[in-house]
C-alpha cells in the first residue's frame, strides 16, 4: 500500500471523476456470493466496467438494513461457510486498484475488536468501511480506530436525519453516503423527490463528496442522480444481475456496470 | 445495601450495555419516542388512563399468595406472583397496553410488532383492537407453522400476521423484519417491542411498564409475610418479566435470580443461555450478551419454551449480571418440564414452560435454600394452557420410543 491514506484515495477517486465532469460510480457486492473464490474476478470486472470505488460486503447473519436481495446474498455466502478471515486474506492478495471499502454490520467488527479490525482492514488494502447499524452517536470509538489507520468510516445520512447529525458530519471522512429513501436496500421504481434537498443540506454541513445509494437500478436513474450528487451507489440491482447469471458472474458485473458508467459519462 | 446507580444514562447505556445500534434513518424515531415517553410517563392523565386499563381490563393487581403445599414439600416459604392471571394469560399485556396508549398519544395509527411463539403478538393485537388501531405482526415462518393457534388468535383480534421467510425464520428474523418495516414506514408507524431489548428507550420503557409487577409484589409480599423475601426468581429470555419484578426491589436486601434456558444442556450447544455463555455483542439495536460464533454471526437459540428461545438478553440484565446485583443460572428443558408438572400437582397451577424454569431452579436448589431459611418469591409470568399441546405431543412421542 502506498503512503496515501484510505481517506485520501477515496477523495482522489471522486476528484478524478469530477475532473471528467461526471459522478463517480460505486459498486457493491457481497463477499462469498456467488462464491468467495470469484471475488478477485468480480473486483477486476467492476474496475473494467468503470467503477470508481468498490464496496465489499462482509456477510452478516442479521442484516437489518438490507432488503430481500442482499439478505439472500448474505445467507448464501454464510451457508457456504464464508469466514471473515478468508475475506481479509483474499483481499490482501489482490493487486492495488481503485479504492475498496467494506460494508458490514457492527457485530462482526466488534467481535474482532475495533482496533484489530481497523489494522486488518488496512493490511487487506481497504480504504474504509460503511457500518449501517452504527449511527454517528455510537461511532466515535470505531472512528478513532479507523483514523489511526488512515481509514475512512463513511457516515450515512437519511431523509429523516436531523440538523444535529448534519453538524456532526464535520468530523467525517471519505464521503457521505446519502440514503435516498426511508427504507432498506433494494431496487426501486422511483427515487424519493426529497433527494436534492437532502444533498443540499449535506453540502451545507460538510465539504466531502456525497454519494447516493438505496434503490438505484437503471442507467437512466444513475444518470439523473449523477447530476444531483458526486457519486451513485449500486448494490441490490447488481446483485440481482449476479443472481440471474451465476455461471459467469464476472461478465454479469461488467455487463451491468458498463452501461451505468456510459450513462454517467454522457451526463 | 448501596443504592444502585440510575440506569440507563442519557445515551441509553446500562454500564457498557444498551445504546442505539440502529440505522441512521431510525435515530430521529427513537429520539421522538424517548421524548414522548419521558413526557407522557409523568403526565397525570396518561398515568390514570393506564392504571384504569390495567385494573379493569387486564385485571390488576394480580394475586400473590403463599404456595402452601410447595412450601411444605420444600421446607421453606415460597410465594407466587400470579402474572398468569392477566388477560391473555401472561405479563406481556402490561407492556402492550402501555406502548399502544403511548402510540395513541403520539398519533401513530399503525402498530407493528414481532412475535416468537405468538404471546406478544396476541397481547399487541389485543391492545390494538382495544384502541381501534391497525396491527401487523411479524412472525417467523417456522413459528407460524408451529404456533398455528396463536396465529389464528391474532387474526380473530383483527391483526394481520406477516410470515417472515428470512434467516432462521424464527423470532430473531421476525425482529429484523419488524425493524426493516419501521425504517420504511417510520413516519406513521409505532413499533411495539415485546421485551426489554432493542435500542434505547425500549429496554427502559418496557421495564417501566412491567415494573407494575414488582411494585405490587413488594406491597403484597410484605403484607402476606410481614417482611421482604430473601430471593426473587424469574425466568429470562429477553427478560421483561424478570426486569418487571426485579426493578422495584433493586435497592432492597433481596437476592435477584434470573433463570435462562439451558435447553438440552449448555454443553450441547442447543440452549438459549446468553448470560451463561457471556459473549458481548450487538443485536437488534443494543449491546448485550449474545449467542454468536467466532465471526459474530448470531447463532440459533433453543429452548422447549418458545418465549425463552432468543439468542440475546436485555441489556439491563447484562448490567445486573456484570455488576453482581443479580445472579443468573440456567435450567434444562427436562428440569423445566418436571417443574411444569410438579407445580400443577402441588398448587393446581399449570405454569407456562417459561415460568416453569424459575420453579425448576427453586426445586433444584431446595437443600441450599432450606438451609438458608429462604423466603422465595417466584414470578409465574404466564399460564401453561398454551403449552399443553407441546407437552402432550412431547410425552406421547417419548412413550412411542
Amino acid at each position: 500500500m502506498s503512503e496515501r491514506s484510505g481517506s485520501e484515495a477515496i477523495q482522489a477517486a471522486f476528484m478524478a471523476a469530477k475532473a471528467s465532469d461526471r459522478a463517480a460510480l460505486i459498486s457493491f457486492f457481497t463477499a462469498g456470493f456467488p462464491t468467495l473464490g470469484v471475488l478477485p474476478d468480480l473486483v477486476k470486472a467492476a474496475e473494467d466496467g468503470g467503477a470508481d470505488i468498490i464496496e465489499i460486503g462482509i456477510p452478516f447473519s442479521d442484516p437489518l438494513a438490507d432488503g430481500p436481495v442482499l439478505q439472500q446474498a448474505a445467507s448464501e455466502a454464510l451457508a457456504q461457510g464464508t469466514r471473515v478471515q478468508a475475506i481479509l486474506d483474499l483481499l490482501g492478495q489482490l493487486p492495488t486498484g481503485i479504492p475498496r471499502v467494506f460494508l458490514t454490520y457492527v457485530n462482526p467488527v466488534l467481535r474482532r475488536g475495533y482496533i484489530p479490525f481497523a489494522a486488518e482492514a488496512r493490511d487487506a488494502g481497504m480504504a474504509g468501511a460503511i457500518v449501517p447499524d452504527l449511527p454517528w452517536t455510537e461511532s466515535s470509538e470505531l472512528a478513532r480506530a479507523f483514523q489511526h489507520q488512515g481509514l475512512a468510516l463513511i457516515p450515512l445520512v437519511a431523509p429523516t436525519s436531523t440538523d444535529k447529525h448534519m453538524r456532526a458530519l464535520k468530523s467525517a471522512d471519505g464521503f457521505v453516503y446519502a440514503v435516498s429513501v426511508t427504507g432498506v436496500t433494494g431496487a426501486r421504481q422511483g427515487i424519493d423527490g426529497g433527494v436534492e434537498a437532502m444533498v443540499a443540506r449535506i453540502r451545507q454541513a460538510v465539504d466531502l463528496p456525497v454519494a447516493i445509494g438505496f434503490g438505484i437500478s437503471t442507467p437512466e436513474q444513475a444518470r439523473r442522480l449523477g447530476h444531483v450528487a458526486d457519486g451513485v451507489i449500486v448494490g441490490s440491482a447488481l446483485t440481482q444481475a449476479l443472481m440471474a447469471k451465476r455461471a459467469n458472474p464476472a461478465q454479469a458485473v461488467y455487463d451491468f456496470l458498463h452501461p451505468m458508467r456510459l450513462a454517467l459519462d454522457s451526463r | 445495601m448501596a443504592t444502585m446507580k440510575r440506569v440507563p444514562d442519557r445515551s441509553g447505556r446500562f454500564g457498557p450495555f444498551g445504546g442505539r445500534y440502529v440505522p441512521e434513518t431510525l435515530i430521529p424515531a427513537v429520539d421522538e419516542l424517548e421524548t414522548a415517553y419521558r413526557r407522557w410517563r409523568v403526565d397525570a392523565g396518561f398515568k390514570a388512563e393506564l392504571k384504569e386499563y390495567l385494573a379493569n381490563y387486564v385485571g390488576r393487581p394480580t394475586p400473590l399468595r403463599r404456595a402452601d403445599r410447595m412450601s411444605e414439600a420444600l421446607g421453606f416459604e415460597v410465594y407466587l406472583k400470579r402474572e398468569d392471571l392477566n388477560h391473555t394469560g401472561a405479563h406481556k399485556i402490561n407492556n402492550t397496553i402501555g406502548q399502544v396508549l403511548l402510540a395513541k398519544r403520539m398519533q401513530k395509527r399503525r402498530i407493528i410488532a414481532e412475535t416468537g411463539a405468538g404471546q406478544h403478538g396476541v397481547a399487541t393485537a389485543t391492545a390494538a383492537s382495544l384502541f381501534g388501531l391497525d396491527a401487523e405482526i411479524f412472525m417467523g415462518e417456522e413459528d407460524v407453522r408451529r404456533q398455528a393457534l396463536n396465529v389464528y388468535r391474532m387474526k380473530i383480534l383483527g391483526a394481520r400476521v406477516i410470515p417472515v421467510k428470512s434467516g432462521t425464520r424464527t423470532l430473531k428474523d421476525a425482529t429484523n423484519e419488524a425493524i426493516r418495516d419501521w425504517v420504511t414506514n417510520v413516519r406513521t408507524t409505532f413499533y411495539v417491542i415485546g421485551s426489554v431489548v432493542g435500542p434505547h428507550p425500549y429496554p427502559m420503557m418496557v421495564r417501566d411498564f412491567q415494573a407494575v409487577i414488582g411494585q405490587e409484589a413488594r406491597r403484597q409480599v410484605v403484607k402476606a409475610s410481614g417482611s421482604l423475601p430473601t430471593h426473587i426468581v424469574a425466568c429470562v429470555g429477553g427478560g421483561s418479566n424478570g426486569m418487571g419484578i426485579f426493578y422495584p426491589f433493586r435497592n432492597d436486601p433481596v437476592k435477584l435470580v434470573g433463570i435462562e434456558a439451558a435447553g438440552e444442556g449448555l454443553e450441547s450447544g442447543h440452549h438459549a443461555a446468553s448470560i451463561a455463555v457471556g459473549e458481548v455483542g450487538v443485536l437488534h439495536g443494543a449491546m448485550s450478551y449474545l449467542l454468536q460464533d467466532e465471526d459474530g454471526q448470531i447463532q440459533p437459540a433453543h429452548s422447549i419454551s418458545a418465549g425463552l428461545d432468543y439468542p440475546g438478553v436485555g441489556p439491563e440484565h447484562a448490567y445486573l449480571h456484570k455488576s453482581g446485583r443479580a445472579d443468573y443460572y440456567a435450567v434444562t428443558d427436562d428440569e423445566a418440564l418436571a417443574a411444569f408438572h410438579q407445580l400443577a400437582r402441588w398448587e393446581g397451577i399449570i405454569p407456562a414452560l417459561e415460568s416453569a424454569h424459575a420453579v425448576a431452579w427453586v426445586i433444584r436448589e431446595q437443600a441450599s435454600l432450606k438451609q438458608q431459611g429462604a423466603r422465595v418469591l417466584i414470578n409465574i409470568s404466564g399460564r401453561g394452557d398454551k403449552d399443553v399441546d407441546t407437552v402432550f405431543a412431547l410425552e406421547q412421542g417419548d412413550q412411542g420410543q
